[in-house]
């Protein structure tokens, strides 16, 4: 398959990411050529394969619902791009 | 000091014939010296690590012994160490300071191990020469105009120069093997599950695994050993005995199988290359194994089924980096959208962003039964090839990388060429299963690397059959002239 340059800028906004319009074309084809290679995969019957999720065949496994953790929230905001009172700042969301 | 092995370091640390302190001062003074040329490290720990090394003696004093007790180690800049930038080779991690360390580093520092500093890396482990890092490519030590292999290229760099005699890599597709190949060193990718994947910066988690590079087999046992084991904070991590590694190293090889695949020997691979990858092979033979020929007919699928699953999981794991909570935020956001797009756009370079894109494709509506379901699909057929192979054989032989290490700049415009390099050990990382890499000769002034590919939970098998090797020949010995 291939992708143009409108495919690229609306797989860019589902992934949030700018990428700059005179990219947009080395993107096209690049990723082209990446699904081209990728598409030898068609050349395999898979009818019927159990499709492998992970390497090992384990369940997930569960704990107890208990408290591990401790509040260390003066240290995770330390390393924020933006925060004030405790909370992070972004643009306005709500008018 | 720094031509010698862990193992020996260890010993010499033991017997007191020198001091941690004095050790890691020796291992400063090659990184002050040689760094500037190979750019093998990001980040180096100078003061900390000569206090780490101040605690291992006296640890030593108070009757602790062990034998990583005061060695120094280098982490690949993707290990989160707590104070300490971990910038995973991407400008949108470069101001990140770790509030948390790893429990690799964790358990390597428990088992007295003395950070030098952090290793450079491909960005997000996506690369396969160390040229999509945010500060510019490692060198490869045995030809400054060569890559170093990656993405764990700047361990491997730092290995083989002599700047530490051990280091930790991460393998999604390669990362460990071929870097290790391509700088004449040895690397373990332990079985899925076998290392602890907490505080390890995901690119693709259900293909990623963390482990040793060193110079020899009995150096990765050493490490690995320490590495390894059950940790409740990794969904995936398997509960299940961590051997003695050095304990089995010295096993005979009389009767091992050995089993070349056809598929890894045939177009694509340099033929210099595959006479060193057979005179290896010749020297399993007299070490007692029998060879015979198997087959891994899906081989050839599993580059792009790998082109598949693994940007599909970083699309979704690299999700995380929005500019908000940490890493970079780009200037005047108009609004929480262009805070989002402009943030990634700007801190993730093109090859990370060509991975993002190609997985929120796969993923994305009416397209995931045709590229993400088939990939699934496809990685089933190679994960039974190799289940029936090793009906037939104990180990799996090959080629480590098709050619010997490329020049830099050679292939870094063409995505699909790079991705070939990691022909020959992608499929291990698709299967789940454990893969080494060990120097067998050169071609000109370049390394080639063996690989081994393993049964699951195999590494006690992989590292004897490669330190049997390494008793009776001297690649692993060599040292690139310029750093000897």
């Amino acid at each position: 398959m291939s992708l143009g340059p409108a495919e690229v800028a609306k797989i860019a906004h589902l992934a949030r990411l700018a990428i700059r319009d005179e990219d947009v074309p080395a993107y096209a084809r690049n990723l082209s050529a990446i699904l081209e290679l990728v598409e030898q995969m068609n050349a395999v019957d898979t009818a019927g394969v159990i499709p492998m999720a992970h390497p090992l065949d384990m369940a997930q496994r569960l704990r107890a619902d208990e408290i591990g953790e401790s509040n260390q929230r003066e240290q995770f905001q330390a390393i924020a791009p933006s925060v004030e009172a405790g909370l992070y700042l972004v643009p306005k969301v709500i008018e | 000091m720094h031509e010698k092995t862990i193992a020996l370091l260890g010993a010499g640390l033991a017997a007191g014939e020198f001091s941690s302190e004095e050790l890691i001062g020796a291992f400063l003074e090659r990184i002050a010296r040689y760094n500037p040329q190979l750019n093998a490290f990001i980040t180096v720990t100078a003061e900390s690590a000569l206090a780490q090394a101040r605690v291992a003696d006296q640890r030593r004093q108070c009757g602790e012994t062990g034998p990583l007790l005061g060695v120094p180690i280098a982490y690949k800049d993707i290990f989160c160490t707590n104070g300490v930038r971990t910038s995973c080779g991407s400008r949108i991690l470069d101001r990140f300071i770790a509030p948390y360390d790893a429990t690799v580093v964790e358990k390597l520092a428990a088992a007295g191990a003395v950070m030098l500093g952090k290793t450079n890396m491909d960005e997000f482990a996506m690369g396969s020469s160390n040229e999509t890092s945010f500060y510019g490519p490692a060198r490869n030590p045995w030809d400054l105009e060569a890559v170093p292999g990656g993405s764990s290229g700047g361990s491997a760099a730092a290995v083989a120069a002599r700047l530490t005699p051990g280091a930790t890599g991460t393998d999604t597709g390669g990362s460990i093997r071929q870097p290790a190949a391509l700088c004449g060193i040895t690397g373990i990718k332990p079985t899925y599950g076998r290392v602890s994947r907490w505080g390890m910066i995901a690119y693709a988690s259900s293909l990623d695994q963390g482990g040793p590079m060193a110079r020899t087999a009995e150096d990765c046992a050493l490490l690995l050993g320490a590495m390894a084991g059950f940790d409740p904070r990794d969904s995936t991590s398997v509960d299940r005995l961590v051997p003695d590694y050095a304990a089995s190293l010295d096993r005979p090889l009389d009767g091992l199988k050995i089993g070349l695949p056809k598929e890894y020997f045939g177009a694509g691979l340099d033929s210099e290359v595959a006479r060193v990858a057979e005179s290896a092979i010749a020297e399993y033979r007299k070490l007692g194994a029998n060879v015979i020929e198997v087959s891994l007919p899906n081989s050839q699928l599993a580059i792009p089924a790998y082109y598949v699953i693994a940007p599909a999981e970083c699309s979704s794991n690299l999700a995380r980096f929005d500019g908000v909570r940490y890493g970079y935020r780009c200037e005047n956001p108009k609004d929480l959208l262009d805070l989002y797009t402009r943030s990634r756009g700007e801190g993730f370079g093109a090859e990370v962003k060509r991975r993002i894109l190609v997985g929120t494709f796969a993923l994305s509506a009416g397209y995931y039964d045709a590229y993400y379901l088939k990939a699934q699909q496809i990685r089933r057929l190679i994960s039974d090839d190799f289940r029936r192979a090793f009906e037939q054989v104990d180990v799996i032989a090959g080629p480590t990388s098709p050619t010997v290490a490329f020049n830099l700049g050679e292939k870094v415009d063409d995505p699909i060429t790079m991705y070939l390099s990691d022909i020959y050990t992608i499929a291990v990382n698709l299967a789940g299963l454990p893969g080494l890499s060990l120097p067998v000769g050169f071609v000109g002034q370049r390394p080639v690397g063996l690989q081994l590919i393993g049964n699951y939970f195999a590494e006690d098998r992989l590292l004897n059959v490669a330190h049997r090797y390494q008793q009776v020949t001297d690649w692993h010995q060599r040292a690139p002239a310029a750093f000897a």
